[in-house]
């Protein structure tokens, strides 16, 4: 489906490739994450689904039950991307030798854990070797999935319980990891960043791309956590959508090392109009904490500029 | 029409491996095993074969890239050598659980630390408890042989289990020797096509592979890999006696080097059997009751068989190229005496640490052990366990 003739409503009504009855909790961004992608499948198409150990893993194909329609597989939490270059290794090969005739699209699942962190060497590698894959990170900013532990995805100041908010801490002390950028300095055929905004046709545009351009494709899906966010699960659009208005999770893409703005806000929100939305930043708010806020906007503001310069906009 | 040629113990791999063409191999390099990447390169370069060839990053990843190849139908191998095998020991447990026929070659290499390059079996004992069926070499001919016999057992219905065909470091890697290569002819028919019955890319079947399983259910799983495990002796041992027969190569679980009217005897696995059977053949010219059984299978343990094969020795040294830290052997020996335990009784035993790190072992070493296996049998007191050939 070309860009100008997307429709929420078609899109929708596809078939669904993750179905009801996993155990994803009301409000992750992990499953709108999963189905959204999908969705962007045609229906005719065939997929194996290589997912990382984390939530969406565990709640999704727990033993004799899956939520998955295509073929799935998970093997430990740190190489989701090297064992799905295994399947594409194999389509390949089963392929030549005339062993299977269907073509398939591999898509891998791995939370910030399993991608920025424990993942990351086996993904550079993967997509180095230029795995014909499409590796989703769902990013919701912590390691959820052991109970809310900072990872290099959580933003500076959060409160994880690894970065322990109290008199003595402010919560997280270094910075997020731009994963997104590194994934570009691969010089990939395409990168994304995305999340849930409107009615879909970001993250549904950039699916598309990703899954039906030849050679490795990585998105990146802002997917917020209603536990270690601490928002309430009816909130998550709203909270996508302030990240985005406030330049915290811009939309961009990199096609074929162009680098593109999908997005500019009108009138860029305060980064104080996200933070507030979260519960993991409440500590933010309490008094003397002004210097705080200033130099989360001042690193907001930097990261704005250096993206609309690699766009070409400043 | 088989032929005679001089090839080192990865060259001989390599020539199954060419000789089996799987579709998927992923592999990462690590002395002494790299070479057997180096070949698979070049057979691709020359297209002598057809396989995929993962060049994957990590040992890790080259597992990791296995498992994920098997689950989707494919026949799946890689090489590797201590810490790289060290590196791949949490996918080796996925890999089993998962019943992926996974071949590896492994080539023994001691683990750090102090960093050393050379042959023991601490790399793959560190692997014996992830339900991987291991079978040792003794020489570059066995690891030819055993690879050529590898896929028929991992792939053999009632086991679908990885299996690592093992051979000394440098020792049997990379000493050239006199071999006997089958015809590429013979190797295709004999190791067969493999046809799964559950693959990810099935169109027919959708299939989950690796799911979250909670106690209700885990322990079923592992006890199929134990019943697996069972089955895959009578599986080795057809395969074996298929592959005689149609070579004249003879292979068992285990092999018996002048066992009649034993005494004396070691047990050993793996290059120094080689040394072993000259030690044997010495004494036994001085009217020394001395024999020698070689371990083939490690996992599987043919516990019986073993039992069997050491029934009547008055004096045994169970030899282990690695030691297991648990201050009163390594694994061979704790394994070994369980199998004797109210099958063999009466048998004395000492369980020798030697050739950690590639330490030579030479015939003097096992003229010296059967010296004091004689003093044992004499009514002389010994060690439980004691290190060969190091200074102390």
């Amino acid at each position: 489906m070309a860009y100008n003739t997307y429709s929420l409503k078609e899109a929708a009504n596809r078939p669904e490739r993750l179905v009801a009855g996993h155990r994803m909790c009301a409000g992750c961004g992990g499953p709108v994450a999963v189905r959204a992608v999908l969705r962007a499948l045609r229906p005719e198409d065939r997929a194996v689904a290589c997912v990382a150990t984390s939530c969406l893993e565990v709640s999704s194909c727990t033993y004799p039950y899956t939520s998955w329609r295509d073929s799935f597989l998970h093997t430990a939490f740190e190489n989701a991307a090297a064992s799905a270059s295994g399947v594409e290794a194999a389509c390949a090969a089963l392929r030549r030798r005339g062993k299977i005739e269907d073509e398939y699209k591999i898509i891998t699942f791995g939370g910030d854990g399993g991608t920025y962190d424990i993942g990351f060497q086996s993904l550079s590698g993967a997509m180095e070797r230029g795995t014909d894959m499409v590796y989703v990170c769902y990013d919701n900013e912590a390691y959820m999935n052991t109970g809310i532990q900072r990872s290099s995805s959580t933003p500076a100041f959060a409160d994880t319980t690894t970065s322990a908010t109290g008199p003595k801490s402010a919560g997280k002390p270094q910075y997020k990891k731009d994963l997104t950028k590194i994934m570009a300095a691969h010089h990939i055929p395409y990168v994304a960043q995305t999340t849930f905004i409107g009615n879909f046709k970001d993250i549904h545009r950039k699916s598309e791309t990703a899954i039906y351009t030849a050679g490795p494709a990585f998105l990146n899906v802002l997917a917020p956590c209603p536990r270690g966010w601490r928002y309430e699960a009816s909130d998550l659009m709203e909270i996508c959508k302030a990240a985005v208005e406030s330049c915290v999770w811009p939309l961009f893409e990199v096609v074929d090392g162009e680098w593109i703005l999908n997005y500019e806000p009108k009138k860029k929100l305060p980064v104080t109009d996200y933070l507030r939305l979260q519960g993991r930043f409440k500590h933010l708010f309490e008094p003397g904490k002004e210097d705080i806020l200033e130099a989360i906007q001042d690193d907001i503001d930097q990261r704005w500029e250096e993206l609309k310069a690699l766009c070409d906009m400043a | 029409m088989s032929k005679r040629d001089r090839l080192s113990g990865n060259e001989a791999v390599a020539t199954a491996i060419r000789q089996i063409d799987p579709d998927v191999i992923a592999a990462f390099p690590i002395t002494p095993s790299t070479e057997i990447p180096q070949y698979i390169s070049s057979f691709k370069a020359e297209g002598l074969i057809g396989t995929e060839f993962v060049t994957v990053e990590s040992e890790h990843s080259a597992m990791s890239a296995c498992i994920g190849a098997s689950a989707a139908g494919a026949r799946a191998m890689t090489a590797t050598s201590s810490a790289g095998m060290a590196l791949m020991y949490e996918l080796l447990y996925v890999a089993a659980s998962d019943r992926l026929p996974i071949v590896m070659a492994a080539v023994n290499r001691a683990l750090s630390g102090p960093i050393n390059i050379n042959a023991d079996h601490s790399d793959s004992m560190g692997a014996r408890d992830s339900g991987w069926i291991q079978i040792y070499s003794e020489n570059a001919q066995e690891a030819y042989d055993n690879m050529l016999m590898a896929h028929r057992i991992a792939e053999h219905p009632d086991v679908m289990l990885p299996v690592m065909i093992c051979q000394d470091g440098f020792i049997t890697s990379h000493a050239v020797e006199n071999v006997v290569i089958e015809d590429d002819s013979f190797v295709k028919g004999f190791v067969g096509e493999y046809r799964p019955e559950k693959y990810l890319l099935n169109p027919d079947e959708p299939l989950g592979v690796g799911p979250y399983s909670v106690s209700i259910f885990y322990m079923e799983i592992k006890r199929q890999q134990f019943e697996a495990m069972s089955k895959a002796r009578a599986v080795i041992a057809q395969v074996s006696a298929d592959f005689t027969a149609q070579t004249g190569r003879e292979y068992g679980m285990l092999e018996k080097y002048r066992m009649d009217g034993a005494e004396l005897a070691i047990l050993i696995m793996s290059s120094a059997a080689g040394t072993g059977k000259d030690a044997v053949d010495i004494l036994r010219a001085k009217g020394v009751k001395a024999g020698l059984v070689k371990l083939r299978v490690f996992r599987p343990f043919p516990a019986e068989d073993v039992a069997e094969a050491l029934g009547g020795l008055k004096a045994l040294g169970i030899m282990d190229r690695s030691d297991g830290f648990s201050a009163c052997g390594g694994p061979l020996g704790a394994e070994v005496r369980a199998a004797l335990y109210g099958k063999a009784d009466g048998i004395r035993t000492i369980n020798y640490i030697y050739g950690l790190g590639g330490r030579d072992m030479r015939t003097e070493d096992f003229e010296h052990i059967f010296g004091e296996l004689a003093a044992m049998r004499d009514g002389g007191e010994a060690p439980d366990c004691r290190y060969q050939g190091v200074r102390e």
